[in-house]
């Protein structure tokens, strides 16, 4: 779809492309290279105490060898947090894509009025930080604040407790949902948008309906789209950290080592051990690499094979 | 117009609307409607929720106004000599600032691996676009602890610093300089004699422009909204972005009830600015540049 650079005419060296990349190079060393360096370094290293661990000279850091690895793929918390984003990603990315998806193809369909008002406001959200979401979904939850528990209430009925027990995970869902549907909406529906309309035409000629169309052509033809949301979505799933962390004041149901990101803040900063943090971080980082590589392997070269 | 087209699931006594009314596709446009109405509901919740006093707040009907706007701003205004609008103007600067010199690194850089080929270039792409698949916490933590190592921690520069590369961005600009920029016109500035900055200067940046503004609106959005960088970095109150002002706001909230007014009311306002800029510049979302999709 994209086009491709023409190919090359002169092949002589020329130093103007690496003097243009030069600030990102410097800033990926500084920000991104550098620090990963250094949470591979800190991995290996922890304090040693010698004696009573009292007075100046007593702690000093030391070589750890793979202990920090050790003690942290054996923690349980980690595995059970692992576990917890597994749910809560489950739920979550299909329904946000299946909705995302859905809501693209009735953009894209015949006669549809206020198109623009309802791309708009499902779009919006995206641009609401993930914070304000929390605290204003958090608020939708509470039963002394939320329209939807008044209502219910005046109906003589209870409604369910999101903010305790299992009713957590579709709490933090629901916000995820709502804040990714629109932004996945918008993509797909731009690659819809990029289909020729003689394909439909001569689909419909052939007697082919709307819904026809839109399962066998309009959903295999945006694949690509949907891999790639897929992929994003379950990137930025693995890595939830704000919108838990936000909902905590609200509720006693999510622990400070509810997301394995959370438990690694919580090791650093509140535990005071960046050690054993740098390890679990350096765990989490080869995790997310290798479902990567693993994932854009499987889907081959479709999503990111036009750039290259 | 003589096929039915309406198909995918219209009422059955659709035939029985006047031709005006039949003309509209009912299902996907009630569909679409439903999907507003919950994107719109918190938005609408917090608009109404923001004139309440704290009493009303707990106590009246959520979707029916309160009489406390005034009064919460003035108070949002009074809390700790008006801390929230520090925390305004420090998120305009971090977005602002940060956004700016992201698009300008993104061009450059997305102008270079577009229209050049040499040696390293995939490899070179290749890695800044793994800097996307890295975990934020597991950045967040090595990069305080090395500002830290620098004198930096705490400051403007914690947050700034780390925000100006963006995997994203370099990609984005560079699938719209392959797509926006003809060769034969950076030839031609070539054999006039410009040097290799002019003809980026004058020639492709110009062309470049509309791709910039889209980096720089979703890098504005990513640090404006951005929680867990500064939540990291900054210890000093008076140097924190909204996000994290509001959270600790909230934290209050858990001890006095008044501060959930405060919250409220600051929510409302911290994402007006972005609303604005999200409705004023809406032909800029370029999202299909995401998908791939530009055509030259």
């Amino acid at each position: 779809m994209a086009t491709a650079a023409p190919p090359p005419r002169r092949r002589t060296f020329r130093p103007a492309p690496f003097g243009f990349l030069a600030p990102a190079i410097v800033l990926f060393a500084l920000t991104f290279a550098l620090p990963i360096g250094y949470a591979g370094y800190l991995s290996f290293r922890k304090i040693h105490i010698s004696g009573l661990g009292l007075g100046a000279g007593a702690r000093s850091e030391g070589w750890a060898g793979l202990s920090n690895y050790t003690s942290a793929l054996s923690d349980s918390e980690l595995l059970n947090g692992t576990l917890r984003v597994l749910v809560y990603g489950g739920m979550l990315v299909p329904i946000m894509l299946g909705l995302a998806l859905l809501f693209a193809l009735l953009l894209d369909a015949d006669k549809v009025r206020l198109r623009a008002f309802s791309r708009i406001a499902i779009f919006l959200p995206y641009a609401i930080p993930g914070v304000v979401a929390s605290l204003l979904w958090g608020f939708l939850y509470l039963p002394a604040t939320s329209p939807g528990y008044f209502l219910l209430g005046k109906l003589g009925m209870s409604g369910p407790q999101l903010l305790s027990g299992n009713g957590m995970y579709v709490a933090l869902a629901n916000i995820a949902v709502w804040g990714g549907t629109g932004f996945n909406m918008v993509v797909i529906y731009t690659s819809l948008r990029s289909i020729p309309a003689e394909i439909y035409e001569a689909a419909r000629i052939d007697g082919a309906s709307e819904l026809q169309i839109a399962l066998r052509i309009k959903i295999p033809m945006v694949l690509p789209s949907l891999v790639l949301t897929f992929f994003f979505s379950l990137i930025a799933t693995l890595q939830v950290f704000s919108e838990p962390t936000t909902l905590r004041p609200l509720t006693n149901g999510i622990s400070s080592t509810w997301s394995p990101l959370m438990k690694v803040y919580h090791d650093a900063f509140t535990q005071g051990d960046i050690y054993s943090a740098s390890a679990t971080s350096v765990v989490i980082a080869a995790v997310t690499l290798a479902i990567s590589f693993g994932f854009l392997k499987l889907v081959g070269s479709r999503a990111y094979g036009e750039q290259q | 117009m003589t096929q039915d087209a309406t198909g995918v699931s219209a009422p059955a006594s659709v035939s029985a609307l006047p031709a005006r009314l039949r003309r509209i596709g009912w299902a996907p446009t009630v569909g679409l409607l439903a999907g507003a109405v919950y994107c719109l509901i918190p938005v609408v919740w917090v608009l109404i929720a923001a004139t309440k006093s704290t009493a009303q707040l707990f106590s009246t009907f959520t979707l029916f106004p309160g009489s406390g706007l005034l009064s919460n701003l003035h108070d949002l205004s009074a809390y700790r000599n008006g801390e929230f609008w520090t925390w305004m103007l420090n998120s305009a600067f971090y977005a602002g600032v940060g956004a700016l010199l992201s698009a300008a690194v993104s061009g450059i850089s997305g102008y270079a691996l577009a229209k050049y080929r040499f040696a390293g270039r995939n490899a070179i792409f290749n890695t800044l676009l793994a800097g996307v698949l890295m975990p934020p916490v597991v950045l967040a933590i090595p990069q305080y602890l090395l500002m830290a190592k620098a004198g930096l921690a705490d400051s403007y520069w914690s947050v700034l610093l780390p925000s100006i590369l963006s995997p994203y961005g370099i990609y984005l600009a560079r699938i719209y300089a392959a797509g926006s920029i003809p060769d034969s016109l950076l030839e031609a500035s070539r054999i006039d004699g410009a040097s290799e900055w002019r003809t980026f200067r004058s020639v492709a940046l110009p062309m470049m422009a509309p791709g910039l503004v889209t980096v720089f609106l979703f890098q504005f959005v990513a640090i404006w909204n951005n929680f867990l960088l500064p939540f990291i970095m900054l210890g000093d109150d008076s140097k924190f972005p909204v996000t994290v002002g509001l959270f600790t706001l909230l934290k209050q909230g858990a001890q006095a009830p008044s501060a959930y007014t405060l919250v409220v009311t600051g929510s409302l306002i911290s994402v007006l600015p972005l609303i604005v800029l999200f409705l004023s510049l809406q032909r800029y979302w370029r999202l299909d540049l995401l998908s791939g999709a530009v055509k030259s």
